[in-house]
């Protein structure tokens, strides 16, 4: 039996909660917020020993591991305390918004051999992994572009109350919803090696970006656009759709289902067709001991209990968080540089001048305007 | 429990779900999208609802969700159309709670669902009940608040959602599914039911708690997907006869084909319902027809 805590209480750390509870191979042992009337309330009606301290929680308990459910902010300060004490150590994504603590904490848990995982929870979705298992296998031939797509309705209105609104709490589409899909093109696909042409706009929000667009570079010369926007509520959830092109045909995938289209029967598969396949998560998806609101949530808590037991590393480390990381502190710096658009002037003959709703929003928005009225990002 | 007047009710061997008028396909979010699309309009919703209705599926049972009261007040206007007819609400419908706590943090979601109107009132009612750790207040007024648009409209069973349902379940939160039963028994002199991903997890937690024969709304298909604890552990459960099960997703989104999917659940004797969704009227007669042709066989 593995003794947990959980450290952070909102909707993701609840979610931990009721999951962990149920796995037969934790007992979940505390919990720790700062909002007390939901510690009275679990306290009561639940009858788990709670905390507003969480260094009061490691030091009192003896545990084995924590899982960190925090706002961004705080996520690198509990982490390596948690380390400290040699617990294996679950924690939300993204992780570390700064790259380099990521990376330290992960030498630091690799250095002391204890489990650690981030929740990029997509990594266990069953569609994306079949897209993954196909392409290590040569299905589409090699890859030259790659699309990454994550839409959703988080933030719909210009007032915000939460961390999520505030960039210096690790809010904003970029390091809070397009890391998914960051992560998930380094998981199938493999790490970019650069960005370019990086746009972080807002559309609602005041201190952060709502919609991020970048170009990614990968080593073996494929190309790829991400596009991200979580004031989309015509997605009724967040729902992330990776297509890659190779040259042997597509893969498109999103959490329901795979399409996977080949021109000629790839050599080390025997269950495709020539043309258009299409694999459904009925199918894929492998069964879990405990439901709550989608198998990865609770396969990714299963995998966690494994890897401490097995004493083998994660698929979704502290190393590849990092990664994640990277990649979006990358887009946040090539969105912040100094650009030299090649600009239509209205004036060439024969060209219109740019009219209508997105000409205007568009010269609004441009770095040269607002650099012109001395605003910095 | 088996005494109390409103476990009489008598519930209809099929009824009408909701999942095709909001968008929810769990195997295809193309699919989805051209049912959001089509229902869009709330006339086709009643369109299809009566499709069912002349088809003899007199029960919709329904999320809360805000479009649902204008098929409501269509029901309301013209009671005397539809003798009979009636509606099983669940509740919550989670992505509206999910989203508004992602904007407003947690207590700010809270505030946000409490009734509108005297809202002085409903608002302190509520801060005193967090005050005194007291759910029970709490969850009343939700729970009002989301049956407010089935007023006058006969609602014999309500049911609480998975989502809300299995959350509670995992957290140990027993006290929640009293609350939740004694509420709809006593305000609306409802059945209480509950939806789940973990059927037989939840019987035994019900059944530890007094809650007994309790109707339970769970995913029963032929292949297994989505039925947490084990096809053995749900094998008894649609035999023994220790709760009245309503069987949900039998076509797993479409995986299995009908006449085999209903084959399925029709052959065991404690399933005593099965909810379906459908977009045609042929598909909804095609499937009242397999369920009776099986039926005739029980």
């Amino acid at each position: 039996m593995l003794r947990a805590g959980i450290i952070g209480l909102g909707k993701m750390g609840l979610s931990h909660l009721a999951i962990a509870n149920t796995h037969p191979e934790i007992r979940l042992t505390a919990v720790c917020d700062t909002t007390n009337y939901l510690l009275d309330v679990l306290a009561k009606y639940t009858g788990v020993k709670t905390y507003s301290n969480y260094k009061k929680m490691l030091v009192e308990e003896q545990l084995d591991c924590v899982f960190v459910a925090t706002p961004s902010k705080y996520h690198v300060e509990i982490v390596d305390a948690a380390l400290e004490r040699n617990l294996h150590v679950f924690c939300e994504k993204p992780f570390g918004m700064n790259p380099s603590d990521g990376y330290r904490l992960a030498d630091l848990a690799e250095s002391k051999g204890l489990a650690n995982q981030v929740g990029y929870h997509y990594r266990f979705v069953a569609a994306f992994n079949e897209a993954k298992r196909l392409l290590d296998l040569d299905a589409i031939g090699d890859i030259h572009h790659v699309r990454i797509e994550a839409y959703g309705p988080v933030v719909l209105r210009k007032t915000g109350a939460t961390w999520r609104s505030k960039r210096s709490e690790g809010g904003g589409c970029l390091f809070d919803y397009a890391c998914h899909a960051i992560d998930l093109v380094n998981y199938v696909v493999g790490r970019p090696s650069s960005v370019s042409g990086t746009v972080l706009n807002s559309v609602f929000s005041s201190d952060v970006d709502d919609e991020v667009y970048s170009t990614l570079q990968f080593p073996g010369g494929a190309s790829g656009q991400l596009a991200a926007n979580w004031s989309d509520d015509s997605y009724r959830k967040m729902s992330v759709k990776l297509s890659m092109w190779g040259t042997n045909g597509r893969i498109s995938a999103d959490r329901q289902e795979l399409q996977i289209y080949v021109r000629s029967l790839p050599k080390r598969i025997d269950s495709l067709s020539v043309g258009w396949n299409v694999r459904y998560t009925t199918e894929l998806t492998p069964p879990v001991w405990f439901y709550a609101r989608g198998e990865e949530y609770s396969a990714q808590i299963d995998h966690f209990v494994q890897c401490i037991t097995n004493g083998k590393g994660t698929v979704s480390s502290f190393r590849s968080a990092s990664d994640a990381s990277l990649v979006a502190a990358l887009m946040r710096t090539d969105a912040d540089k100094f650009r030299t658009p090649i600009q239509i002037f209205g004036n060439a003959p024969g060209v219109a001048p740019i009219t209508g709703k997105v000409g205007e929003k568009s010269r609004e928005r441009s770095l040269i305007a607002r650099l012109l009225r001395g605003e910095r990002r | 429990m088996a005494s109390t007047p409103e476990s009489q009710h008598r519930m209809d061997r099929i009824i009408f779900g909701d999942n095709q008028f909001f968008g929810v396909n769990h195997m295809s979010e193309e699919k989805a999208r051209a049912q959001a699309m089509r229902f869009q309009d709330i006339d086709a919703v009643i369109a299809v609802l009566n499709d069912a209705y002349f088809e003899g599926i007199k029960t919709f049972m329904c999320t809360t969700h805000e479009r649902i009261s204008s098929v409501c007040d269509h029901f309301r206007i013209h009671q005397q159309r539809y003798p009979g007819y009636k509606f099983y609400p669940c509740m919550p419908y989670a992505h509206k709670y999910a989203n508004a706590a992602a904007e407003h943090g947690m207590l700010g979601a809270l505030r946000n669902f409490l009734p509108q109107e005297n809202a002085l009132g409903a608002l302190l009612s509520g801060g005193l009940s967090l005050a005194r750790k007291d759910i029970e207040g709490l969850a009343g007024l939700l729970i009002d608040a989301e049956m407010k648009m089935f007023a006058g409209l006969d609602t014999p069973v309500v049911f609480l959602q998975n989502v809300a349902t299995d959350f509670l379940l995992g957290l140990g939160f027993d006290e929640a599914f009293r609350i939740f039963a004694a509420h709809v028994r006593e305000r609306y002199g409802a059945e209480p039911g509950f939806i789940t991903m973990n059927a037989p997890r939840l019987l035994k937690k019900l059944t530890l708690l007094g809650i007994e024969n309790p109707i339970i709304c769970a995913n029963i298909n032929k292949i297994d997907f989505r039925m947490c604890g084990g096809q053995q552990a749900y094998e008894e459960i649609m035999t023994q006869g220790r709760c009245r099960l309503i069987a949900m997703s039998v076509f797993a989104s479409g995986a299995v084909a009908p006449e085999q999917a209903l084959e399925y659940v029709c052959k065991y004797s404690n399933i005593e319902s099965i909810v379906f969704g459908a977009s045609s009227r042929r598909n909804i007669a095609q499937t009242v027809k397999f369920i009776e042709r099986f039926d005739m066989n029980r």
